[in-house]
């Protein structure tokens, strides 16, 4: 069933004429700024690193997230020579369980939660005087927030009384409550915290001729159903409107004319070992945080010895990532868990005011006087132990394994928290020439650290989390805090975006101070993480690039 | 508690069966098999009611639905599967003496664990306790514990790996 080892389709991979746009990457950015380009009657080609996976194929990608035979990386083939990486840096990180390549991208494997980005988290400089505000403001990127969630599918409801001002209702009604989200509401009643809906990427009801979520529990890593949203969607929205996708077809790297001031063309790959050039009169880089500022720096040029669009020196520096915070335990009740695998209840209370305390009918969140950055809290529906998944690997089975799985499921409650790191020029991502791909390339090269910020968010994110958790009477069994974090796989700020070429990658309108026709619509462009999960905001900036570039063009 | 043809149906993920479900017999896989004299079917079905509880019923109807469904659809499932029944019939008979169907409960679950299969990492490439341990173990409780009765056996009316739509995550307990 292997993407890679089924037999190549006889698709004809040589390149198109000089076209309109050429877009790198089919995940959500490449899809729906292709989608939307070829729409308005753009010549457009999609060049996909990855395979084209067989929606047919969905039921046994299930089964190998299931089953323990196969690691977390195999469920999207995300292993081997092609995407070798190496984390240097102080941190240790897991590339290969956090993005997926192929069309569609890491939306193949996402969670589908999407949240607009607060007000704040443009201007988080002007407020807490640390990092940098964007060059644009959320009004700026509003309507396009409305666009995306109806691209998108979102399905939400407006009674989260924290978010930012909307106008407009969710294009599908939210999912309804689980029962576990009614104990941590009557527990968040009791200290002082209000819960709301998530908006979830997820069909709660058909819509875009896809179907409505039917509970396989396991939308992480993968959706067998089609009713969680992937950018294959829009890859194919944008082929039916004329656009040309090849997959399997790595760009090796972007040359510009002898100025230096324009692409030219996309160099990619084959499976024969041959190279070509696409050329194009716009280039859409849309390959996520990490490759983004990888396949710049391979395309060193005599103009641009440490980088095609890397004048400021910046391509690759301020990564970003979400860290998790998180929380569990069991209850002496039955909580019903793991029957879906999204979430239905949030907090964001304290995302704007993380040291904000609450006051609620029986006790109260502490405050905090800490210097803190932006939390958002999650009441889990998938917590404790899956019976399958623990029958799968028990050292026992029949009469004997039956009293355990009982045992072990029912009771168990958790949250999680997500916090976001401020950007820091040493987290970086850059070029190992010591280590090489299947095609020579230098692999990228990843140094993360989590700073102190951060870390004192993620303590404010647990002590919140405790006081819930106790109100509710778990008994709590374990923490992930400060010292023992990971990441939400969220890659952002590696081609930032700002007015002043000498401190940022990309301007406003995410086009490279560089080059004039090279666009990076990408969570790359971040100027700050917030601590909303990304994608939302992703594709509002890939809608307003497809904007930008249909007038240009 | 009963074991269904739709609870096999609904483990086989129901895509599979659409078209084909009134010939998911083990005339298929007993005529296809090479590897063996014993039908694989009645390997199977004696070895699943040894890894299944005791409060299962209707072991037999299950297990053919479901094998010979995921073997009618993957044919390199189908000769693993067979291949795999077969070893553990030459084990049966080395270690007691007569075919796996002929062997007491007990004494099924016996020649599993003298495999080492409880401890086995399942692989389906792997030694013959991991070969066992994927074609037969896992594969017989990936079958039974993602079916709505197997759930139902440990307390989930929608266990992850089965679309039961979204309105089980809603109910309280009290139901």
């Amino acid at each position: 069933m292997s993407a890679d080892e089924t037999e190549e389709s006889e698709q004809d991979r040589t390149p198109s004429d000089r076209v309109d746009v050429c877009v790198v990457g089919a995940g959500p950015a490449g899809g729906l700024v292709a989608h939307r380009l070829a729409d308005r009657g753009h010549d457009v080609v999609v060049l996909e690193a990855g395979p084209r996976f067989d929606p047919a194929d969905r039921l046994e990608r299930m089964e190998r997230a299931i089953r323990p035979i196969h690691g977390d990386d195999e469920v999207w083939e995300m292993s081997g020579p092609r995407d070798e990486f190496t984390t240097p840096g102080e941190l240790f990180y897991p590339l290969n369980v956090a993005r997926v390549k192929g069309v569609g991208g890491s939306t193949l494997h996402w969670q589908g939660m999407v949240m607009r980005l607060h007000e704040s988290d443009f201007e988080r400089r002007s407020r807490d005087g640390v990092a940098d505000d964007w060059p644009i403001a959320y009004g700026d990127l509003r309507p396009y927030y409305a666009e995306a969630e109806s691209a998108l599918g979102v399905a939400g409801a407006s009674d989260n009384p924290f978010a930012p001002p909307r106008e407009e209702p969710h294009p599908l009604p939210a999912f309804e409550p689980s029962h576990s989200d009614s104990l941590f509401a009557e527990a968040c009643e009791r200290v002082g915290v209000t819960t709301h809906a998530v908006p979830n990427a997820r069909n709660s009801e058909p819509y875009d001729d896809r179907s409505a979520c039917v509970g396989y529990g396991t939308c992480k890593p993968v959706c067998p159903s089609g009713a969680k949203y992937t950018a294959e969607s829009h890859v194919e929205k944008a082929e039916e409107a004329g656009a040309r996708v090849l997959d399997r077809v790595p760009v090796q790297r972007l040359e510009h004319d002898s100025a230096g001031e324009r692409v030219e063309a996309a160099v990619y790959a084959t499976s024969d070992g041959e190279e070509h050039r696409q050329e194009a009169r716009a280039f859409a880089l849309a390959c996520g945080g990490v490759e983004n500022p990888r396949l710049l720096l391979l395309s060193e040029s005599e103009q641009y010895p440490d980088g095609l669009a890397n004048s400021s020196g910046l391509v690759g520096r301020h990564f970003m990532e979400h860290l998790f915070a998180g929380m569990g335990g069991t209850l002496e009740r039955r909580t019903r868990q793991n029957h879906v695998g999204f979430i239905t209840s949030e907090s964001h209370q304290f995302y704007d005011d993380p040291g904000a305390g609450a006051e609620g009918t029986e006790s109260s969140v502490p405050p905090s006087d800490d210097d803190l950055g932006p939390l958002k809290l999650e009441f889990l529906n998938y917590a404790g132990p899956s019976p399958v998944e623990t029958a799968l690997s028990a050292e026992t089975w029949g009469d004997d394994l039956l009293p355990q799985l009982r045992e072990g499921y029912g009771n168990h409650v958790a949250m999680g928290a997500l916090v976001g790191q401020l950007p820091r020029a040493e987290n970086r991502i850059t070029l190992d020439p010591e280590t090489t791909d299947d095609h020579g390339n230098p692999v990228p090269a990843i140094y993360w650290r989590i700073d102190d910020r951060t870390k004192r968010t993620l303590a404010r994110a647990n002590e919140i989390q405790r006081t819930i958790l106790e109100s509710l009477g778990v008994d709590i069994e374990w923490t992930v805090g400060p010292d023992n974090t990971g990441p939400a796989y969220h890659h952002m700020g590696t081609t930032r975006m700002g007015t002043d070429p000498e401190s940022s990658v990309v301007d406003p309108q995410l086009r490279t101070h560089d080059l004039s026709n090279l666009w990076i619509p990408s969570s790359s462009a971040f100027v700050t993480s917030g601590a909303m999960n990304p994608t939302l905001t992703i594709a509002a900036l890939a809608l307003r690039v497809a904007d930008d570039l249909d007038s240009r063009l | 508690m009963e074991l269904t043809r739709r609870d096999a149906l609904a483990a086989l993920t129901g895509t599979v069966v659409a078209g084909s479900a009134g010939a998911l017999t083990w005339d298929r896989l007993d005529e296809n098999g090479e590897s063996s004299e014993r039908p694989t079917g009645e390997t199977l079905t004696a070895l699943a009611e040894a890894v299944y509880p005791s409060a299962v019923e209707n072991v037999g109807e299950f297990v053919e639905t479901y094998v010979v469904g995921r073997a009618s659809e993957r044919p390199e499932y189908e000769r693993g599967v067979a291949e795999t029944a077969a070893l553990v019939e030459a084990y049966a008979v080395d270690w007691f003496d007569a075919p796996v169907p002929e062997l007491a409960r007990e004494e099924r679950d016996q020649l599993l664990r003298q495999l080492g299969t409880q401890t086995a990492d399942p692989d389906p490439d792997g030694t013959d306790a991991e070969r066992v341990r994927y074609y037969i173990v896992n594969e017989l409780q990936y079958a039974l514990y993602t079916s709505p009765t197997g759930g139902e056996l440990v307390g989930i009316d929608n266990p992850q790996g089965h679309g039961g739509g979204t309105e089980s995550y809603r109910r309280g307990p009290e139901r």
